[in-house]
């Protein structure tokens, strides 16, 4: 099951996936930390953000001059309003193929469209390549990272999946035989489909040209071997140019996995010319998906992403929820950002609120999306969408307490005479166990610190005088 | 050949004036945390600078930002810009994710004429540690964990310090000054502690779980104390360890400034 937003976010940690996530985000800190000292990270991130924030700024345009472009080169663009259409387009692309073999290249995109249940419906077999991908596939399960899809998962876990498929046994520790084997299942799809469908790391207006990164080789085959290939792409990975290109292909790999190139980029401007290998038609699929709807609001920030998952490795509650703590396709720092924001239904808007608000996942932005201050936002945007809530009646009442002196005092002094009996019952420790609501949630786990009986506004005027 | 001329001794530099500094005592500290206020004032007192305290302030209204209420923190911050606005010299508090609302949210939360004056607030509105290390230039102030021999310290960067001010430096500076403890650098150190204001209200069971991670990574490293420098992490750190007694102390950095370790 997959889609933007596939059930209400989770509040409780997830104790099976959280040392395996410590565990990547420790390679991960590692490596980043070597990379900063090859490049100057601050440098590199404002010329990032810079050419992602005049892609989407000109994005009406861009896409204009990658579609002339692409289709000069001799390919299609099919636009979408929403994922419906989008997954329309590429079953229409399949059957007028006659097609019923497709592999996939891994896609965030295709997630959030549900392009997989359109796909079966269509009866269309579409097998992931990705070997992640490939194995939360095969276990019925869901991508949990945006590049790294079975991050929750560990090589135990693996070795068991692929003896049950293949009735051999695997050794966990020997990963070589496990990558061995799916690559020899992988082949065989590879040399049948007829399509091969991916995802698109961004798009390069000027010549009409996608750029695809991976490490793993799958998106060679899948966009060299059949004779179709079909590339889904999110509007805003547009830009302008080779300049731009040729900073985020570095740029995007140094966040993701601090190395300053992917195993392998491909760069593809139409099919294959006359005499060459290589796909007979490239389509690319655009699709809007509430994208548009963004642009010239205060979160238009959000589309700049890139999609490298640093927010996620750098996030303290995705490490201790996982990505499907998030109840959505996106997870992290940037899936609680835009999943509210292209979700129309509202369902995901508490997904703002998972988060502490450390801002760990702006420090590790290569595009500087100020995160902290966009969940910020989108929880004023809930409120303001549903402002039927006791909550806002106690902050409105808080707000006009303390927002004068003598009312913020009397409350203080309040809490004081009313604690000062258990306050002496706890010998002047200052910490209690039980609070009432809406506290009771702080001494489920902790002990509570006591207002104290002689604030330091009232030690002050005793001391020094004054008002 | 007359002897070259000799160098004149050089000229003491006058002692600098002692600035006077604005407390911004905020309210967890006022309310909770009073001691921390007094021995902050303390501190600045014998770095020779003369302290106020403008009796009017409340609040900084990050409680109800965070929280997803603007309007409400707006009508709270308009009552901080009134207490300082016409104050002068530094203002300076022991807490940095206030300072944090100040500095970084002000600006653009308050509209016309204030968003002006908010600017001018935040461009002189300081955590402790900054402006110890940086605006009055002592690297050190001394201090000393209390009790005979050596207590093994981690310190807590809080975020919106570390991340959101950029600030790391100076309360190391300032904790490598103090006597009495080593200082180790427990695993996964960067990480929030999962306080995060109402964070720790509304995501109760991933809050604690953070603090649990925070806290035995601490004891993992040898740590017998957490020092930190926001009292929302060291009431959410402190009522965890307690809850779950464990042998850790929790002391905020003005704690162990003190002369005489006198906690």
């Amino acid at each position: 099951m997959s889609g933007l937003v596939i059930e209400p976010p989770r509040r409780r940690p997830d104790p099976a996936v959280t040392p395996n996530l410590h565990r990547a985000a420790e390679r991960w800190e590692s490596n980043r930390a070597e990379a900063h000292e090859r490049v100057d990270w601050e440098a590199w991130r404002e010329r990032a953000r810079e050419i992602r924030a005049d892609a989407v700024r000109h994005l009406p345009e861009l896409i204009e001059l990658l579609e002339a472009r692409m289709v000069a080169a001799g390919g299609s663009v099919h636009h979408a309003r929403d994922g419906e259409e989008a997954c329309r387009h590429i079953v229409r692309i399949c059957r007028e193929a006659g097609a019923t073999n497709a592999v996939k290249g891994k896609s965030m995109t295709s997630e959030e469209i549900d392009l997989g249940a359109a796909l079966a419906a269509a009866g269309i077999e579409a097998v992931e390549t990705d070997l992640g991908e490939y194995i939360v596939q095969a276990l019925g399960d869901r991508p949990s990272h945006l590049l790294a899809p079975a991050v929750h998962l560990n090589a135990v876990q693996v070795a068991e999946l692929f003896a049950r498929e293949s009735g051999r046994r695997f050794d966990p520790e020997d990963t070589a035989a496990l990558v061995l084997y799916a690559r020899g299942v992988l082949r065989r799809r590879f040399l049948a489909a007829e399509v091969g469908i991916t995802g698109v790391n961004l798009a390069v207006a000027e010549t009409g040209t996608l750029a695809i990164l991976e490490s793993e080789g799958n998106i060679r085959l899948a966009t060299a071997l059949p004779r179709i290939h079909i590339a889904l792409m999110g509007i805003e990975k547009v830009i302008r140019d080779w300049a731009g290109a040729s900073h985020l292909v570095q740029m995007l790999p140094l966040a993701a996995h601090g190395t300053l190139a992917a195993a392998s980029t491909s760069f593809i401007t139409g099919p294959a010319r006359e005499g060459d290998d290589g796909p007979q038609e490239v389509h690319l699929v655009l699709l809007d998906g509430g994208r548009s709807a963004v642009r010239g609001t205060p979160f238009e920030a959000a589309l700049h992403c890139i999609r490298c998952g640093a927010c996620l490795y750098a996030c303290p509650v995705y490490r201790q929820v996982g990505g499907h703590g998030y109840g959505s396709t996106y997870s992290g720092p940037i899936g609680s950002v835009i999943t509210p924001l292209l979700d129309r239904t509202g369902a995901s808007a508490e997904l703002a609120w998972h988060s502490s608000l450390c801002g760990a996942c702006v420090e590790a932005c290569p595009v500087k999306i100020p995160l902290d201050d966009q969940l910020v936002m989108l929880r004023a945007r809930a409120h303001e969408r549903d402002p039927a809530r006791a909550e806002a009646a106690l902050f409105a009442a808080w707000a006009r307490l303390w927002s004068r002196p003598a009312t913020y005092r009397a409350t203080a002094a309040t809490a004081g005479r009313a604690l000062r009996p258990l306050w002496s019952a706890l010998g002047h420790e200052g910490w209690q166990r039980r609070l009432p609501f809406p506290f009771s949630g702080w001494t489920d786990g902790r002990d509570a610190r006591a207002p104290d009986p002689e604030p330091f506004h009232v030690r002050w005027r005793r001391r020094r005088g004054g008002s | 050949m007359p002897a070259p001329p000799v160098p004149a001794p050089p000229v003491p530099a006058p002692p600098a004036p002692a600035p006077r500094v604005q407390l911004f005592v905020t309210c967890l500290v006022d309310l909770l945390y009073p001691e921390i206020g007094e021995r902050t004032v303390a501190l600045l007192e014998r770095l020779g600078c003369e302290v106020a305290f403008p009796s009017t302030q409340t609040c900084c209204g990050q409680p109800a930002l965070s929280s997803g209420y603007p309007r409400d923190a707006v009508t709270v911050a308009e009552r901080f810009l009134d207490a300082f606005a016409d104050t002068e010299g530094p203002i300076v508090a022991p807490f940095g994710s206030c300072v944090h609302m100040v500095r970084h949210h002000y600006p653009r939360l308050l509209e016309g004429e204030r968003a002006a004056i908010a600017a001018r607030l935040a461009a002189r509105t300081y955590e402790l540690p900054s402006f110890i290390v940086d605006k009055l230039g002592r690297p050190a102030v001394g201090g000393r964990y209390p009790g005979s021999g050596m207590t093994t310290v981690a310190y807590h960067h809080e975020c919106h310090m570390r991340y959101g001010l950029g600030v790391t430096a100076a309360p190391m500076s300032l904790l490598r000054g103090v006597a009495g403890c080593t200082i180790v650098e427990p695993l996964h150190g960067g990480l929030c502690c999962g306080f995060g204001g109402t964070f720790s209200l509304k995501l109760t069971d991933v809050s604690v779980a953070m603090a649990d991670e925070k806290l035995d990574s601490a004891l993992g490293a040898g740590a017998r104390a957490i020092v930190s420098t926001d009292v929302g992490c060291l009431m959410h750190l402190e009522g965890r360890a307690r809850r779950r007694g464990l042998p850790l102390r929790v002391h905020h950095l003005v704690d162990l400034l003190e002369p005489d370790g006198a906690l």
